[in-house]
């Protein structure tokens, strides 16, 4: 099993990506609504915003630093909803 | 579709890759000088290098229908033994001669010490003096922002041309500076580290592709020479079509590594054919 300090060396940089990737995937979407003049486009407005609301509330969920249950099981539980 | 790799360090990976690369497209790759992983103490060693990647990589290469050509450079990492380095860029010339050497790379800088942005400068000149093209390291990681400001800085003390300069791995908070100076720029995707095929696109998206090239990474790290050809799926599934991915993943290289005559693959075009049908 490994130390706090292992996980954090061993899994630091693997998580910057994800979070970059996550970050990229916002602005990509900040950029497309804006080519798209402002709406979400394509008539399924209601469901990407549902999912987007869902992956904003899974980052503040990640941002707490002492949940009640395990991360995963609340993220897991979460985008079942979507 | 046609592909050139850029940046790709052939000798630290297998005949594979290269089969593997020629099956996908991969036509040319251009392999900077690096790092060997250690602290390299005799400038015999690089010699020994530079004969390696200016020799014998091309003969491996044409094996699998591959153009290989080369760049020299001290790694930055090596710069904090000046008299080193002093010692190998005197050997440089011999190797400006070898017809597949571009130029002066990958030199740059890690750390940004003052040795580092001594080497960086003497590298540089070393290039202008000659006429050959420059490829610059940018750190990684946490020293990004400042060592790219500091490479910039160097360069603009300078004499330089700077549409021979390539600045290697930008990212989202790096490549408009370098753009808006003036010189070619630098994606390199790699499964962790550094930028993300998905996140190339983006940027490719948000500046366009004029003076923009693409890596994947290829190195004795953990790396993948598919990077690209995922980062080429990915431009295209967002609907950017087949001359606009050429452009990008052909003929950037061609346009920016064509200024050394050298270097002699040109730009292309898909259009359809016109058949003509046979008189009956």
């Amino acid at each position: 099993m490994l130390t706090p300090q292992q996980v954090i060396d061993t899994y630091f940089l693997e998580a910057r990506h994800m979070l970059l990737e996550i970050a990229a995937l916002l602005d990509r979407h900040d950029a497309a609504v804006v080519r798209g003049g402002g709406a979400a486009g394509n008539g399924k407005a209601t469901s990407d915003a549902a999912r987007l609301a869902v992956l904003r509330e899974a980052l503040r969920l990640l941002a707490e630093p002492a949940p009640g249950r395990e991360r995963t099981v609340e993220l897991l539980e979460l985008f079942a909803k979507v | 579709m046609q592909i050139i790799q850029p940046h790709y360090h052939a000798i630290a990976r297998t005949a594979q890759d290269y089969e593997r690369m020629a099956m996908s497209g991969v036509v040319a790759v251009a392999e900077p000088a690096f790092w060997a992983g250690f602290d390299r103490l005799y400038p015999e060693t690089f010699i020994d290098y530079f004969r390696q990647i200016s020799e014998f990589e091309p003969t491996r290469a044409a094996q699998y229908g591959i153009r290989h050509f080369c760049w020299v450079a001290v790694n930055p990492k090596e710069a904090e033994n000046p008299t080193l380095t002093r010692e190998v860029l005197r050997q440089f010339p011999e190797f400006f001669a070898k017809p597949t050497v571009l130029g002066v790379g990958e030199t740059g800088l890690h750390k940004s010490t003052k040795n580092e942005c001594e080497s960086l400068q003497a590298h540089v000149e070393m290039a202008m003096k000659h006429g050959q093209l420059v490829l610059i390291h940018t750190p990684h990681l946490a020293d990004k922002a400042h060592g790219t400001k500091r490479v910039l800085e160097v360069l603009a003390g300078m004499n330089v041309d700077r549409e021979r300069i390539w600045i290697d791995h930008v990212e989202e908070q790096t490549i408009k500076p370098c753009l808006d100076a003036g010189y070619w720029v630098g994606f390199t995707l790699y499964p962790i580290t550094k930028c993300s095929p998905k996140r190339a696109v983006d940027m490719l998206e948000k500046y366009g592709s004029e003076r923009i090239l693409v890596n994947s990474s290829a190195d004795w790290g953990p790396s993948d020479p598919f990077t690209l050809q995922e980062c080429i799926l990915e431009y295209r599934r967002r609907g950017h079509s087949l001359q606009e991915a050429i452009e990008v993943f052909h003929n950037n290289p061609c346009r920016f590594l064509g200024q050394n005559p050298k270097f002699d693959i040109k730009p292309i075009r898909v259009e359809p054919l016109v058949e003509v049908p046979a008189c009956g």
